[in-house]
């Protein structure tokens, strides 16, 4: 174990030549670009993802994070910048690397005439070695379903079908790309569960998506994408604290008044205050003082509400702060 | 996973023995005929349609047994010397009923005895048949007479199989169903595959590429033979349609054909994105085949300046080759240039196809 430590302290990349051991690092990507015509869709990434880790790629729709984790998958030639998984690199070991990565893409659709069994034995045929096929139908709970053709299932297990094509080889590290978008939120927490057992198993995975409560749940560390970049990274509990607020307030009040915002940010337990959409959001760490104080204030004034909710700070408040965007802004 | 990967890989088994069901090529060509057993329009296309073809045609175009003529004759006499002719259907009727006949065109001809002994015959001369009618009858008449021919003749009828038009149709219509399957079968998967991300997904799992399209060869030419002996087998069985050549060289034609146009479909496949694309693409392919290819008629009947270009399509080729092997047992050492412009169109779709082959 401690070998291993050292291992992962060692920058990744040309820097320096190591003898060995080869980097231990399941994903090391440095200055990666892609550029689309006109759009820059990665912008000069860095990323590092320990073994054994659920590593999130949370951001907007358009933020770059399928286009990343398809040049991760070998599918997406990058511009420029390097990437080495499992010490290996796409230009000498895509064989090798095919091998050992599990891939679940966005919007695949399998063939609707095959069974779920036969479907799962076509993919098994490429794999070195993996489990059983009616291992991995019982892992992802699609026993009933073995008979059962394609384009039968539901959203759900259709998803769910994905997920174990993607386990089928066995592999060393899982990507998910939106792994529950389009789900109903049954078939969501069921995914996530499933999702949750295989991180028991110590599989490293990187998953994406825009959906802040399923990288809070899943993710052990989390890297905020806008417009190609990185613009915040860690645990989800580092990046909610890192706005300095564990509430967030938002109001609306009557009429076309505009408020103080150093007014607002002077009262007891707000330390921001912010125009937003028309109305407010007040960044809170007293809840149960500042929405006196806000009361209290608006009072004062003759300004009454039409709005106001309250919520726990989340990933989703991370974002905004940092762009002034909502993650799902249409 | 926690003393690292490359640690866990070591521990690991080595890659297992499997059985021969669990190889990926054996894999995806089941794939293949799961896919395509399991489309119900695709079936129906492939074995019922031209089957149904060749019967509606076989049967309209079918070779009558020669016409017998519809006569009349005024008097008994006069009629039993017409009886005498196989080709005449004769009925004896008194002179106004007989006009009567005439008229209304329930017969051809009306034989009248003349005042001086002879014969008058009553026939609508611009009318083919009356025509005929007039030769049978008169000779029938001069035989009863007692006439001999001058010089001795005899009939020898020709009504082999071969040339009838269902035998002209039948490697007509197993060409046009080997070029369908191979373009259409092999091109709209592909296009269907690349269009719902199915290509994309099994790039990025550890499948070999070139099984992907050798499964489409394999299944091509394992339901080939399924194919190609529904469709013969019901032209020999309804309508004897002859087999000279050795069914080996047969079969080889087949083969060498179904690669071929193989290749096509996948040339088509390359690069298309959609449906729609792919569809307008194979009819641009294949109608100017359907209609030159000489497979409802003769392809010499178009002029003399469409000739190389009719000649150079593939489907002429592979029907010429057919026809000439099935119908006229013509040996395959003299079908040289057929297959010369098979085997080009081969090569150049599959090279082409490769250069231009988009797997997302």
């Amino acid at each position: 174990m401690s070998l291993f430590v050292i291992a992962n302290l060692r920058p990744c990349g040309t820097y320096w030549v190591m003898p060995i051991p080869p980097s231990t690092l399941p994903v090391c990507v440095r200055g990666l670009r892609k550029v689309y015509s006109d759009v820059v869709a990665v912008d000069s990434l860095d990323l590092e993802v320990r073994p054994g880790e659920c590593f999130g790629l949370l951001g907007p729709n358009g933020a770059g994070k399928t286009t990343t984790i398809e040049i991760c998958e070998g599918l997406t030639k990058a511009d420029a910048g390097t990437v080495e998984l499992l010490g290996l690199k796409w230009e000498n070991d895509a064989t090798e690397l095919r091998q050992r990565l599990g891939v679940q893409l966005q919007e695949t659709q399998l063939s609707e005439k095959l069974t779920v069994e036969e479907t799962l034995r076509l993919f098994r045929s490429f794999y070195r070695r993996g489990p059983a096929v009616s291992e991995v139908i019982g892992m992802v709970q699609l026993e009933e379903k073995r008979k059962s053709r394609v384009g039968g299932l539901s959203g759900g297990q259709k998803q769910r079908l994905a997920l174990a094509c993607a386990l089928v080889g066995d592999p060393d590290l899982l990507f998910l790309d939106e792994p529950t978008t389009g789900l109903d939120p049954q078939a969501r927490r069921q995914l996530w569960d499933l999702i949750e057992r295989f991180k028991t198993e110590g599989r490293t995975i990187i998953l994406t998506t825009h959906y802040m409560d399923e990288a809070e749940r899943l993710c052990e560390r989390v890297a905020v994408m806008d417009h190609g970049k990185v613009i915040a990274l860690g645990t989800p509990r580092e990046l909610i604290a890192s706005i300095g607020a564990d509430h967030m307030v938002e109001f609306a009040v009557d009429g076309a008044a505009a408020l103080d915002l150093a007014a607002l940010e002077r009262l007891e337990g707000v330390r921001v205050a912010r125009c937003e959409n028309g109305g407010y959001r007040l960044y809170v760490t007293v809840l149960h003082r500042a929405v006196p104080a806000l009361f209290d204030e608006l009072a004062r004034d003759r300004i009454s509400l039409t709005e106001l909710r309250t919520h726990s700070a989340t990933l989703e408040d991370v974002f905004v702060s940092l762009t002034g965007r909502h993650l799902r802004d249409e | 996973m926690s003393e690292g990967t490359a640690v866990a890989q070591e521990l690991r088994p080595a890659a297992e023995r499997r059985p021969f069901i669990e190889n990926s090529l054996v894999q995806l060509t089941l794939v293949r005929f799961r896919e395509f057993w399991r489309e119900p329009e695709a079936v129906f296309w492939v074995f019922v349609f031209p089957i149904l073809l060749a019967g509606g045609l076989g049967i309209a175009f079918r070779n009558k047994p020669a016409d017998v003529m519809k006569v009349a004759a005024v008097g008994s006499q006069l009629a039993r010397a017409l009886h005498a002719d196989k080709g005449l259907k004769v009925e004896e009727m008194d002179l106004a009923a007989g006009e009567q006949a005439l008229r209304a065109g329930r017969i051809v001809l009306l034989a009248v005895p003349a005042a001086n002994g002879g014969v008058t015959y009553r026939y609508d001369d611009t009318n083919p048949d009356g025509r005929n009618a007039k030769m049978l009858v008169d000779r029938a008449v001069q035989r009863a007479a007692g006439a001999r021919d001058a010089v001795p003749a005899k009939d020898d009828y020709v009504r082999e199989p071969g040339s009838r038009y269902i035998d002209f149709l039948l490697p007509g219509l197993i060409g046009t169903n080997l070029m369908g399957s191979g373009i259409w079968g092999i091109g709209f998967t592909i296009v269907d595959a690349r269009r719902k991300k199915l290509l994309k997904r099994l790039i990025a799992s550890p499948m070999p590429r070139w099984q992907y399209l050798l499964s489409f060869l394999l299944s091509r030419l394992s339901m080939l033979y399924v194919e190609i002996a529904a469709i013969m087998g019901f032209g020999v069985l309804a309508f004897g349609v002859p087999v000279r050549g050795p069914l080996w060289e047969l079969a080889l034609f087949c083969l060498i054909s179904a690669v071929s146009f193989s290749t096509l479909g996948l040339l088509v496949a390359s690069r298309a994105q959609t449906m729609e694309a792919a569809s307008g693409l194979m009819n641009l392919i294949m109608l100017p085949m359907w209609i030159f290819s000489g497979v409802f008629f003769s392809a010499d009947r178009f002029p003399d300046v469409f000739q190389p270009f009719v000649r150079a399509l593939p489907l002429t080729a592979v029907i010429d080759a057919l026809r000439a092997s099935m119908l006229q047992g013509v040996h395959i050492s003299r079908l040289g240039p057929q297959l010369a412009v098979i085997t080009a169109w081969m090569i150049l779709c599959f090279f082409t196809a490769l250069k231009l082959f988009r797997w997302k």
